[in-house]
Order: C-alpha cells, then sequence, then structure tokens
C-alpha cells in the first residue's frame, strides 16, 4: 500500500503558543463586548442612543469574528477589498431602505 | 542552482498566468464568495424585520406594567425570559445570553482546530473538530427548547376581545404581539437554525475524515480550513440576530 508510506513523512510541529494566546484573547473581547450588551439592556433607557450603540457594539464583534477568525485580516488585499466592498453597499441599503421607508425610523 | 532555472524560462509577466492575485485557494476564495452571497440573503430578511418593526408602533412606557398587545410591538426582553428548569421565573434574555456564549466558545474551538490543521497535528484537530460539533448540537437544542417555548405559550396567554385565551404562537396567531413578530421570530431564527444543522453535518463529515486520515494523506488539511469559516459565519449571523432580534 503505497499510501502507508507517505504517513510517514508527517511532521506534526509543535503549538504556537503566541497564535492560540491571541485566539483566546480575541475571544475575551466578544464575551466581554456580548457581556456589555447584556449589561445595557438593563441599566439603559430604550431609546436611539442604545439601538447607535447595539449597532456599534456589534460592528465591533463582527469585526474581530471577520478579522481574526475568519483571517480575513491576513488574506491579501484583493480578496479583502473584494468582500468589504460589497457588504459596505449592503449596509448602505439597509439604511437607505430603513430611513427611506414609509414607517421610517421616528425622528433619529 | 536557482540561477540557472530562472535563466533557462522564459521570462513571464503577471498576465501570462500561474499567478493566483487573492493568493488563496479556489476552494477558499469559492467559501468567501458563497458566504458574502449568503450574507445578502440575511441581509434581506434583516431590512424585512426592519421595514415591519418599524412600521408599526413601538411599546411605550415603562416595563413594570408591560403587557402584551397585537398592534404594538413586543419589548423582546418580556417575551423571551424564560429559561429551561426555572419555570415561571422572570430571567430576561438570560437564555438567549448563555446560547450566544456556546456559539463563541464553539467558534474558538474552531479556530483551534484550524490552527492544529496547519500544525498537521491530527490528534488535536479531531478533539477540537469535536468540541465544535458538541458546541453546535448544544446551540440547536437550546434553540429547539426556544421554540418550543414560543410555541406552547405563557401561563396566562393573552385575553383576546372575545373573551378567549390564547396561548403561543404560530405562523396564524400570536399571543405575545402583531402575527409579524411570530413570523419573523420562526424564519430569522429558522433559516440560522438550519445553517447551524448543515453546518454540524459538514463539520461531522470533516470530523471523519480527519480521524481516518484523508487529510494525513492528501498533505493538508484545508478543508477544515474552508469548513471553519462557514462555521464562524454562521456565528457572525447570530451576533446580529442576537442585537436586532434580542436586544433592539
Amino acid at each position: 500500500m503505497a499510501h502507508h508510506e507517505e504517513n510517514h513523512d508527517i511532521v506534526v510541529q509543535p503549538a504556537n503558543k503566541e497564535h492560540i494566546k491571541k485566539i483566546w484573547k480575541t475571544a475575551l473581547i466578544l464575551a466581554a463586548v456580548t457581556a456589555l450588551e447584556f449589561l445595557l439592556a438593563f441599566t439603559m433607557e430604550r431609546g436611539p442612543l442604545l439601538i447607535s450603540i447595539y449597532v456599534g457594539l456589534t460592528i465591533i464583534k463582527a469585526f474581530y469574528i471577520v478579522a481574526e477568525f475568519m483571517h480575513l485580516r491576513h488574506e491579501s488585499k484583493t480578496l479583502i477589498w473584494s468582500i468589504l466592498i460589497p457588504t459596505i453597499f449592503v449596509f448602505w441599503l439597509i439604511v437607505a431602505l430603513l430611513m427611506e421607508s414609509d414607517g421610517g425610523v421616528p425622528n433619529v | 542552482m536557482a540561477a540557472e532555472v530562472t535563466l533557462n524560462k522564459p521570462k513571464r509577466s503577471i498576465w501570462d498566468g500561474g499567478q493566483s492575485p487573492f493568493k488563496a485557494s479556489y476552494g477558499k476564495l469559492m467559501m468567501w464568495f458563497f458566504l458574502l452571497s449568503d450574507a445578502f440573503t440575511f441581509s434581506s430578511l434583516l431590512i424585512g424585520y426592519g421595514y415591519v418593526r418599524f412600521s408599526l408602533p413601538a411599546y411605550e412606557g415603562s416595563l413594570d406594567n408591560y403587557a402584551a398587545s397585537q398592534e404594538v410591538w413586543p419589548v423582546a426582553e418580556m417575551v423571551f425570559d424564560a429559561v429551561p428548569f426555572l419555570h415561571g421565573v422572570h430571567l430576561p434574555l438570560v437564555f438567549v445570553g448563555i446560547m450566544t456564549f456556546i456559539l463563541i466558545l464553539s467558534s474558538v474551538t474552531m479556530v483551534l482546530a484550524v490552527e492544529a490543521g496547519h500544525r498537521m497535528d491530527r490528534k488535536a484537530v479531531v478533539k477540537y473538530l469535536l468540541w465544535t460539533i458538541i458546541g453546535g448540537v448544544t446551540f440547536l437544542g437550546c434553540q429547539v427548547w426556544e421554540w418550543s417555548h414560543f410555541i406552547a405559550g405563557t401561563e396566562e396567554g393573552l385575553l383576546l376581545a372575545d373573551g378567549t385565551r390564547l396561548f403561543g404562537a404560530n405562523l396564524l396567531e400570536n399571543e405575545y404581539g402583531p402575527q409579524l413578530f411570530a413570523n419573523f421570530f420562526f424564519f430569522i431564527t429558522g433559516f440560522h437554525g438550519t445553517h447551524v444543522l448543515s453546518g454540524i453535518i459538514l463539520l461531522f463529515i470533516v470530523f471523519y475524515n480527519a480521524a481516518v486520515g484523508t487529510y494525513d494523506r492528501r498533505g493538508h488539511y484545508e478543508m477544515v480550513e474552508k469548513i471553519g469559516l462557514y462555521w464562524h459565519f454562521v456565528d457572525l449571523v447570530w451576533v446580529f440576530v442576537f442585537t436586532f432580534f434580542y436586544l433592539v
């Protein structure tokens, strides 16, 4: 069996401590932001200010997931932009539709 | 010698092919673009949700005397306040918070599996993939509970104008608020749950292949990376669902 020969070539490298530390740091940031959102739900008055804070915190979480967990930050610039530009247009579309719709976001 | 090799080769420009402008494999690129298109789908659901939500009047006033009404958009923390084994205790958003942490943790074990894959460490890949699957299954189980509780309804239900009481919600009636609130809940969390389910199935296939040594023979663990991208995307969508459905 030819496959058996190949198996012996595999060299398991030791764990990259630095990298693993960074993964847990990112996880900690995500957990902390979620905990903060949770806290704000019970301490702040509901309204446009709280909604803006939530949107901001959500974008922070999205950034860490996409940049670190999905590794996009470390990809080539062309890949980063080809993912980011369509996403920015979608955000624009969401904001435009919500602002222009008849119901509208009242008195923001 | 390297110098000789370059001399023997014809001079190439970057337009002659053989270059990878994204410096990523075909499979990874296609996964990225699939996820982008999937993001459009979820965006359209959230746009529909936002439009309907802001078209209807929001609940005003203090939460102390909160009462559900089919004319007014409900406050999510008053609807989702149940936790398993703690019947009748008002614990707003606690259960959905636990679900969020489970999904974040399963994302962490997923990155750890990808990291182990880079090092060709089969044992660690298998271990972390198994943890990721456990996280995904737990999340899905929580969602099943959340749905069945939402469908079954509260103890008191909602008193209707004709004197009868309405319990729970489905696609035709809803005790918590306007009908569309229930419909969007089922569609958005259901669509996300379907993604989690297909993610678990894909993870299991990769887990099996890793365990039997397919990727060792192939010489790389890129499949783990690709499924990792998908799994993080599922986590990412949940971050948005959590904010726009439960918090705002």
